[in-house]
């Protein structure tokens, strides 16, 4: 007997045909896209050549999905089992955040049916940050594919398979922590490139990566926080906070060590007056950081960490700190120089809401049909 | 693993960020025989013979200004406006080359960088360097449309075309392209070729320079003969009053350098060049990319900080093995 249950609810609900209808709107102008060019559907230009198909799909969305990134380093790395009962709908919710990470990103490639180009080595460039996100990603998703195998072969009683498969399992969890490792680390080695066009206060061309691991794990934890939270309140199961408190303990360190470099960063490099400057730059940072020091505090006391509500508010506060973070390096404080802006067209919105309403509804199909969720009673 | 070994795994990476960091590249070097452009604002009476000839060569149509074409009135670079000029304005902006009430032209086009950044940033190598002439080429059948060169080019050059659904990138290639070929057949770019003043003047990136250091020592109201065309063989000279030049030759250092200079008697941030250092982005980039992934150090260090503090703060735990 397995240790994980499908959930028997029925599929169509009220929420999952709102959100059918959000896939529709944007399936319709992704349809465009696609016959048109990219001009007709979003507000992308000479100055500002990625919006939010790259900067929340790829960039942003595929930092949602570390979930089960964290919780491998947490459970195989660390060795700490008793979180083992979260990592499915973790590695599930990850499988399709960079699911829609690899296909946003084909959607935003303007030259899409010539792909394949950056596996053939012939054409690799191996001094491209982009090079290695590419392949890194790819080759995540594959891993996930196989890490979330389980799941589907219980469902249709291939123990056989399930048993060879767990015999080398090991090799790609060992992958599973690498991968995310390097390639979240390269989201944020982009910006060196970009240069002057990051504003300076988010532009710490040899942090960079630094940063951008932090941000990844730390919204990986938070994100596990979030959806455990809410399929316990929203499926009506039993509450799980004294497990994830101490992922909020997770958080709290890692935010630590965020802030500390962060701020040590701008100190050493001598742009802390950029952060009272009184402009959108200054504006946004204040913002981020908040999200950043509101989970923080909640999560310093033992007390407020085991506190379910309050859990959830850090970790929401987290997740938007980490995408706000992404957001205002890539977009909102980005400036290209004269004579171009950028806010998303209402079809480039629908397409990315689009996107991730057919994740969110892959997420609720697949919990109720297959085992995910694991047993109450064995937690 | 062990959590201990672990650790000390990641402590070597650590240790070896360091020696990695250390061989980290500098600047790339000027091709030998680079071939490139001197733009002297100075000289440029914002005819757009060269934006006009630009589209020629390309084969690009002219931009029509509302819905007349009396002339090209391209505003900026695209798809289809590889060289522009464009108009600097401050106040009554009535006296030529004057940064207070006066007015200029500049032109933009790819600088054809010595150390570029689209180039260090393609994932695919469809931008390239040539070894000889140090001509930045784009090739579409590499290209996958990520459109990270556009991010990366410091001058904002490469545009792509997003009206079309099976778009490229466009840019100047200093018209050497295949088909075109001027370079290599020992002609020199169009723009240079058509400009009535010389203020587009094409060359050897060394020819080209000592002309500009030249005429940062003349002195401003002494006449100066001009040449015309290719400044290593002239095709004709005019006389000119020598304005008083900045001290300062765009491309000569900016971010690496660039083989495509500018000369003005305005500064050059008034112009709307970018505030670049002498460093190239790209060089940092790679030395960052080149030390992580030669040792693997950096994600084994920042690894082994998250190791360290989960660990304190779960002390009490057990871990039992999953």
């Amino acid at each position: 007997m397995s240790a994980y249950q499908p959930l028997k609810r029925p599929v169509i609900t009220f929420p999952f045909l709102v959100l059918s209808v959000v896939a529709l709107i944007g399936t319709y102008f992704l349809v465009q896209r696609f016959l048109h060019g990219m001009g007709p559907v979003t507000n992308i230009n000479g100055g500002y050549a990625w919006g939010i198909w790259v900067v929340y799909d790829v960039v942003v969305g595929t930092a949602l999905a570390c979930g089960g990134y964290a919780l491998a380093i947490t459970v195989y790395v660390m060795n700490k089992g008793k979180y083992h009962p979260l990592i499915r709908p973790a590695l599930l919710a990850s499988l399709l955040g960079y699911g829609l990470g690899g296909i946003g990103a084909m959607i935003d490639m303007g030259r899409w049916w010539q792909f394949y180009n950056i596996f053939t080595p012939w054409h690799m460039n191996f001094n491209s940050v982009m090079l290695e996100v590419g392949l890194c990603v790819a080759t995540y998703i594959l891993v996930l594919c196989i890490e979330f195998a389980p799941a589907l072969l219980e469902k249709i009683g291939a123990q056989g398979v399930i048993k060879a498969l767990n015999k080398v399992l090991f090799f790609f969890i060992a992958l599973g922590v690498l991968l995310p490792t390097m390639h979240q680390s390269s989201l944020g080695s982009m910006l060196i490139a970009m240069g002057y066009k990051v504003h300076p206060l988010w532009q710490s061309l040899h942090l960079q990566p630094l940063l951008a691991i932090l941000t990844a794990l730390t919204m990986g934890f938070a994100v596990v926080v979030f959806e455990a939270s809410f399929s316990s309140a929203g499926f009506r199961r039993p509450d799980e906070t004294p497990i994830l408190s101490g992922l909020g303990k997770a958080i709290m360190g890692l935010i630590s060590v965020y802030l500390l470099v962060r701020f040590g960063e701008i100190l050493i490099n001598g742009k802390l007056g950029l952060i009272f400057a009184g402009d959108l730059g200054s504006l946004m940072f204040l913002l981020e950081t908040t999200l950043f020091v509101f989970p923080l505090i909640v999560l310093l006391s033992e007390k407020r960490r085991g506190h379910g509500p309050l859990l959830l508010w850090a970790s929401v506060s987290m997740l938007f700190a980490g995408a706000l973070y992404r957001f205002n390096a890539f977009l909102i404080t980005y400036d290209p120089g004269p004579g171009y802006s950028y806010f998303p067209s209402t079809p480039e919105i629908m397409v990315t809401a689009g996107m991730v309403a057919i994740e969110i509804m892959a997420y609720l199909i697949i919990v109720k049909k297959f085992p995910v969720l694991h047993n109450a009673e064995t937690a | 693993m062990k959590r201990r070994d672990f650790l000390k795994a990641s402590l070597g990476g650590a240790a070896l960020l360091g020696a990695g960091a250390a061989q980290g590249r500098g600047n790339l070097e000027p091709a030998e025989e680079a071939v490139g452009m001197l733009f002297d604002s100075t000289l440029c009476i914002g005819c757009k013979a060269c934006v006009s000839k630009c589209k020629e060569v390309n084969g690009m149509p002219p931009t029509p200004l509302e819905d007349e074409t009396y002339w090209d009135a391209a505003r900026d670079l695209s798809h289809e406006t590889l060289n522009v000029i464009k108009v600097y304005q401050e106040g009554e902006a009535s006296i030529k080359d004057a940064a207070e009430n006066g007015y200029a032209f500049e032109k933009r086009s790819c600088m054809h960088c010595v150390d570029p950044g689209c180039v260090s940033v393609c994932p695919v190598t469809a931008m390239r360097r040539d070894p000889k002439t140090g001509i930045v080429t784009h090739h579409p059948d590499a290209c996958i449309g990520c459109r990270t060169c556009m991010v990366g080019c410091p001058y904002n050059v490469p545009q792509f075309d997003y009206d079309n659904p099976f778009g490229e990138i466009h840019k100047c290639q200093m018209c050497n392209q295949q088909g075109v070929a001027r370079i290599d057949n020992g002609e020199m770019t169009g723009c240079a070729e058509v400009c009535p003043t010389g203020a587009t003047l094409f060359g050897s990136r060394k020819a080209l320079l000592e002309e500009a250091k030249r005429r940062m020592t003349l002195k401003p109201g002494e006449t100066y003969n001009y040449p015309r065309g290719d400044v290593r063989k002239p095709e004709s000279h005019h006389e000119k009053a020598v304005p008083s030049y900045q001290n300062h030759i765009w491309g000569e250092k900016e971010a690496g350098g660039t083989n495509v200079l500018h000369i003005s008697s305005i500064p050059f941030e008034k112009l709307g060049m970018p505030p670049l250092e002498e460093r190239s982005y790209a060089s940092i980039s790679e030395t960052v990319q080149h030390t992580i992934y030669n040792y693997m150090a950096l994600p084994a260090a920042a690894l082994a900080g998250l190791t360290y503090i989960v660990r304190r703060n779960t002390e009490d735990e057990d871990g039992g093995e999953s």
